[in-house]
């Protein structure tokens, strides 16, 4: 059968990516252009400061994924894009400019859901994952345990009723210091630290045993990191981002293995940012081993935004023929499974 | 020499065919649907229109600012986009000038004032002259900038058309919020383009473009980027921070 090549554009929030995806498991190249840089000093992403970025590495970053990979733009089968969630005015440079390349040499135009991608990052790193399986999406701006029933079918069966699980590290590694952006610098940290040392509360939410709440654990940090101040007490941060770190993970895991038994799934894939975590990962394993649950994640240029994921996602919505129109739109707060 | 222009600095989408003899085809949309839903199917209806394809462009013409930032940013895209996969060149046109090339060959100063919000409008000061061919009776025009574009106050704007003192004609979206200050300053005479001449067009913009196609302004399209006239607004904020602490 005929190779089928997706050039794959993603822009939803500070990273500016193309990549050339093969067969929708093969990555041919994958350019990430990243601008955390520019927006530490304010502490977080700011919106229009990412989008003026964008559009100054659109272009290089797509010529260079087609020259890594060594094809021509007439040589694509297909133009993915992702179209949602994130931050519009950077969505819609990626939409604008996909759209024009695509319609300038007369192929297929896809719109993907940003989550979808980082699903569809484990194909690639997993060439024999296939669905379904039950999958647990943690990033900065997510906190879902989605059931993939088919490619390109998913049903959300938890979500966050606050902070994503990325908010909250973010969040309480601007108390204590640390800086954006907080993930990795919390992870890090909470490695010298001890994990029982703070006692955090976990949040199980009545009635909705597979969602999630992150507003009360980085409000018990807060108040402990106040608590200690009043006493006049020294905070051992270290400890601090273990405990933390600790009952966050030990929620998204426990929920997450509860969710693919009570579903029947014995195959759990973490995707998006927070993938990343090593706690995350040790607990997931510690979890899924005793549950006899097979435990797949992408490797870590996989877990954080990048285009190949949307290269994998999109190949699987072209072999089903599924396109977009030319007035095909960013839409910031794009649902899983919404139809675009 | 055939030019596509694209424009969605302000409310209106805009695509525009034209050569230096002619204007083929101008779709202007001035619609509440956002430019990344209108301009490329407004661009595949006219390449439809003239049984021709996008390919054929010798260059892409786009307004590159100031105006909406997230409108420049769809439009530069999406001309940024086209210039990568046709490997054409690119054309970026200040936006007060393709405005002021909605009046081309008034002898008045054309003055276009476009709404920046912040009690400020992007604005510049244009004329064109007269430099026909002597005695072939056929007149060309010259365009002349008196002052480029900037984002300023209405007030100093009206102040520098009193002293330049000639008949003045006004467009662009800023005369909704500026009229009244406008009537109230104004020393010389002044009027207001017509509705149809009142805001953006990708035909003016890229008459503008034949100019500054002459004048070798053209860009590849990985250069081209928006020219807003503007820092973010957290960026501004930012410098003011820092311009108080040195304070002493």
């Amino acid at each position: 059968m005929k190779p089928v090549y997706i050039l794959a554009i993603e822009s939803s929030c500070d990273e500016t990516a193309a990549a050339v995806v093969k067969n929708g498991r093969e990555v041919l190249s994958s350019i990430i252009s990243s601008q955390i840089d520019l927006h530490t000093i304010y502490g977080g992403v700011v919106p229009e400061i990412a989008s003026r970025k964008h559009i100054e590495k659109i272009n290089p970053v797509i010529t260079e994924a087609l020259q890594q990979a060594d094809i021509r733009l007439e040589e694509i089968d297909a133009v993915a894009v992702t179209c949602g969630p994130g931050l519009v005015g950077s969505l819609l440079v990626g939409v604008s400019a996909a759209k024009a390349i695509a319609y300038a040499v007369k192929k297929p135009l896809i719109g993907v859901h940003h989550i979808e991608g980082h699903v569809s990052a484990n194909y690639i790193s997993h060439p024999e994952l296939e669905p379904p399986f039950m999958s647990l999406v943690v990033s900065g701006g997510h906190s879902h345990i989605v059931v993939v029933k088919d490619y390109g079918e998913y049903e959300i069966i938890g979500r966050t009723h606050d902070d994503a699980a990325g908010e909250a590290f973010d969040k309480v590694a601007r108390a204590i210091g640390l800086g954006y952006p907080g993930g990795p610098k919390i992870d890090k940290l909470a490695r010298e630290g001890n994990r029982f040392a703070i006692a955090f509360p976990r949040a199980h939410i009545e009635g909705c045993p597979y969602d999630y709440s992150f507003s009360g654990v980085k409000s018990a940090v807060l108040n402990y990191l106040n608590q200690q101040e009043m006493k006049g007490e020294d905070v051992n941060k270290a400890d601090v981002a273990a405990s933390f770190q600790e009952a966050v993970v030990d929620v998204l895991a426990t929920k997450a293995a509860a969710a693919a038994n009570a579903f029947g799934y014995d195959k759990i894939a973490l995707a998006g940012g927070v993938a990343c975590n090593t706690a995350l990962r040790a607990k997931m394993e510690e979890i899924c081993s005793s549950e006899r649950i097979k435990l797949y994640y992408p490797e870590p240029i996989l877990c954080t935004d990048n285009a190949a994921m949307i290269g994998a996602a999109g190949y699987y919505e072209y072999i089903k023929g599924v396109t977009h129109g030319w007035d095909l739109n960013a839409v910031p707060n794009l649902k899983l499974g919404e139809k675009i | 020499m055939r030019i596509l222009a694209l424009d969605g600095s302000g409310s209106v989408a805009g695509v525009s065919v034209l050569t230096e003899e002619a204007v083929l085809a101008e779709y202007t949309v001035n619609y509440k649907k956002t430019h990344s839903q209108t301009l490329l199917p407004m661009l595949d209806e006219v390449m439809k229109m003239l049984e021709s394809d996008v390919s054929c462009a010798d260059y892409i013409a786009v307004t590159a600012g100031p105006g909406s930032f997230t409108g420049l940013r769809i439009c530069a895209s999406m001309a940024k986009g086209l210039g990568l996969a046709l490997n054409k060149p690119l054309v970026p046109v200040p936006t007060t000038e393709a405005l002021a090339y909605n009046l081309e060959g008034s002898d008045k100063i054309i003055c276009p004032i476009m709404d920046a919000r912040r009690n400020q409008v992007y604005t510049g000061v244009y004329t064109f002259e007269k430099s026909g061919i002597e005695g072939s009776g056929e007149l060309t025009y010259e365009f002349k900038t008196v002052r480029g574009q900037e984002a300023a106050a209405i007030e100093d704007v009206i102040e520098k058309l009193n002293i330049i003192g000639r008949e003045t004609v006004f467009l662009g979206d800023g005369i909704t919020a500026n009229r009244n200050r406008i009537e109230e300053l104004m020393r010389v005479p002044y009027s207001f383009a017509p509705a149809h001449r009142r805001l953006q067009s990708a035909a003016a913009a890229g008459r503008c473009a034949l100019r500054l196609i002459a004048e070798g302004k053209t860009c590849t399209a990985e250069e081209l980027v928006p020219d807003y006239l503007r820092l973010s607004q957290a960026e501004r904020e930012r410098m003011e921070r820092e311009n108080a602490k040195c304070r002493p």
